[in-house]
């Protein structure tokens, strides 16, 4: 067997310290930083003030004032979180809506990635193209756009319509099915990016091989390109599902009133009820369901590189 | 031997195959004979139309034109997961997410054979590869040698009819190499398959197989037995292409049923041969003649010599074995020679630009067409 050969760890310089120092500084700066602010503020309670809670710090006051102020830290928020069925039903409701759209995201992404990594070579970087395209566009512009698709007397009623398939307009927009086409249409390229990859990658002298074992040419593609197409499948998939489960903007402009997603329960105990705390108590559990995939995924992406 | 005989029905068939990819034609109007049991080589340097001619026979193109035959059965139109063909692949294209044994057993079970059968199946098959102890490792954590065993136990499972070896031994280094090539001829007379490798390696070729046929340019030039390309070969390119050789142009003077004499067209010497060839008189013709044919010794020539070579020794490669020697004419022509090295110490050697005379039978050279 062909011993990879290990370099011994290098001796760290200044500037490799300084080269792995940017991206934890960025982490500290942008995330951790904002993140124990949250934090901090879903241990804290409502008042009417500017900001909107207490207590507040103020480092001018001295070390005594800010540890009489953590002192006034509860967990009440959370307690509150347990209390209200809005808030695990949100929660749930999410969970399912991005479930449901990282499947149907599936079901449409997989054929595409399939059919450009099958296309003839000089065609594939106008179908990459393709689908980096609409980034070029506002996300927010392109959701609104789908309203004006979906509506009752929108593009697509009056096509079918039109067509004779349907003689009165379909009510879409303003239900969960249009959250589902949002979802999948906003999310579609980060599941094909990655399958394409992994699809690209696998050697057309596997299926030739299959081929010649005795295996038809469908189930070649079950034995074959799927086992080794999952770990773009697995990527594309957490890449779809973890932002689409904290989703505002689809839900909010496209579903119903009745849609329950924790990205809109959040906003409106943020916006509506102006109580900052629950609303960061919402954001740091539904940080905690999300670390479950997130790890999941890296733990996967770590594997992948390992295998290659 | 089969080929020899008329009456025996060929096993496989190309029957005025044609393959063309858009304007460029890989295969011209070709048909080839081969018998069951052989252990046949298709020979060629790349681009040559080898490779395509045994993927046609796989099933993965089809010919534009003509017909190929397996077991007196026309394969149009028959997919290459219908066929009683297996294929080893260059790149030996082992699944890279089954184990050794689940590699092994995949074409078994697209026959839906009963497990236990599988199961003993795969064992003889690890057996025969010698392969037992990595059953249940993944095809990446074995070396070339094994990986390229896994390739051979695989398309043998199915006991195929005819088993196609594309480029089978390109990826292993000399010596296991060699090694294999022994443990394939091994293989195949022990199972009684037909073999047919494609190969750019024209030693790989004749070692293995029992015939070998020749390509270039989409045509076969030459079909026959090892020894017959290597000592009669019907062209200046299966002559060039095989082996290593001193081409000599030269012009047709005399000719009678018991030979030809040749006139050297550059140095003026003589040639004696006791081929009768079909060229003319005056034609221009080209004298093949093997290194190791050419005995080498000290000495002056004239011009008008017979199967007489002068020259002063340009270069010495010693090899161990064999040593060869470069030898330039008056005329700037370089010839080899190559003698074995039969005792460790010689008196008078061959040196550098020592006069030498190269001497040879009247049949130890070819006469080809210009």
């Amino acid at each position: 067997m062909d011993e990879e050969h290990i370099p011994a760890p290098a001796r760290r310089t200044l500037g490799g310290w300084l080269l792995i120092g940017v991206p934890y500084l960025w982490l500290l700066i942008f995330f951790l930083a904002p993140f124990l602010i949250v934090f901090k503020i879903s241990l804290s309670q409502v008042a009417i003030a500017i900001p909107p809670y207490t207590p507040t710090f103020d480092l001018g006051e001295g070390w005594q004032a800010i540890w009489d102020g953590v002192t006034e830290f509860s967990v009440e928020n959370y307690l509150w979180l347990t209390e209200d069925a809005l808030y695990w039903k949100s929660y749930l409701s999410s969970v399912i809506i991005a479930g449901i759209s990282t499947l149907l995201t599936l079901l449409i992404g997989y054929p595409i990635a399939y059919g450009m990594a099958r296309s003839p070579q000089s065609l594939r970087p106008t179908l990459l193209m393709l689908v980096i395209l609409p980034f070029w566009t506002s996300f927010l512009i392109r959701v609104y756009a789908w309203i004006g698709i979906l509506k009752n007397e929108g593009l697509l009623n009056q096509l079918l319509l039109s067509l004779g398939l349907i003689s009165e307009p379909l009510t879409i927009l303003n239900t969960n099915i249009a959250v589902y086409i949002g979802i999948v249409y906003s999310y579609l390229p980060f599941l094909v990016l990655p399958l394409y990859a992994s699809l690209e990658r696998l050697d057309g002298s596997l299926l030739e091989a299959a081929e010649d074992l005795g295996c038809p040419p469908w189930k070649a593609f079950w034995k074959i390109t799927v086992p080794l197409s999952l770990p773009g499948v697995i990527a594309g998939c957490f890449l779809v599902f973890i932002p689409a489960v904290g989703e505002f903007v689809i839900p909010d402009l496209l579903g119903g009133s009745d849609t329950l997603m924790i990205g809109k329960t959040l906003w409106s105990e943020f916006f509506n009820n102006r109580d900052w705390p629950v609303s960061s108590a919402v954001a740091v559990i539904l940080l905690l369901i999300l670390v479950i995939p997130i790890v999941l995924f890296q733990n996967q992406q770590q594997k992948m590189s390992e295998n290659n | 031997m089969p080929w020899e005989d008329p009456d025996q029905a060929p096993f496989i068939e190309f029957r005025n195959v044609t393959k063309k990819f858009g304007d460029f034609t890989a295969v011209k109007n070709l048909s080839l004979k081969i018998y069951k049991r052989e252990f046949f080589a298709l020979l060629g340097g790349s681009g040559c139309g080898k490779t395509t001619l045994m993927r046609m026979l796989a099933g993965f193109e089809t010919p534009t034109s003509g017909q190929i035959f397996l077991d007196g059965q026309d394969l149009a139109g028959i997919p290459p997961f219908k066929r009683p063909s297996n294929m080893m692949f260059q790149s030996y294209a082992l699944f890279p997410h089954m184990s050794v044994e689940k590699n092994i057993a995949f074409g078994l079970k697209q026959d839906k054979m009963a497990a236990a059968d599988i199961e003993a199946r795969v064992a003889e098959m690890l057996r025969l590869t010698k392969l037992e102890q990595f059953a249940k490792r993944k095809p990446h954590q074995l070396s070339g040698g094994q990986r390229q065993r896994v390739a051979l136990a695989r398309s043998l499972a199915k006991q195929p009819k005819v088993l196609l070896l594309d480029e089978p031994l390109g990826a292993l280094d000399r010596k296991l190499r060699e090694e294999t090539q022994f443990e394939l001829m091994a293989i195949q007379e022990d199972l009684k398959v037909t073999f047919l490798i494609v190969t750019h390696d024209q030693e790989e070729a004749m070692t293995v197989a029992d015939r070998i046929a020749v390509m270039d340019k989409g045509e076969l030039v030459q079909v026959a037995t090892p020894a017959e390309i290597y000592e009669s070969p019907n062209s200046k390119f299966v002559a060039d292409f095989i082996g290593d050789v001193n081409l000599i142009e030269a012009k047709v003077t005399e000719k009678s049923d018991a030979g030809t004499r040749l006139t050297a067209a550059h140095d003026g010497f003589l040639i004696d041969s006791d081929q009768v060839t079909e060229a003319a008189v005056g034609d221009t013709v080209w004298f093949a003649i093997r290194p190791e044919k050419i005995r080498v010794t000290h000495g002056q020539s004239g011009p008008d010599a017979v199967n007489r070579i002068g020259g002063s020794v340009w270069d010495i490669a010693y090899l161990g074995g064999v040593s060869i020697i470069h030898s330039k004419t008056a005329a700037e022509n370089v010839f080899r020679a190559t003698f074995a090295n039969i005792s460790r110490i010689v008196e008078d050697p061959i040196t550098w630009d020592d006069q030498v005379v190269f001497t040879f039978d009247r049949s130890a050279g070819v006469i080809l067409a210009g």
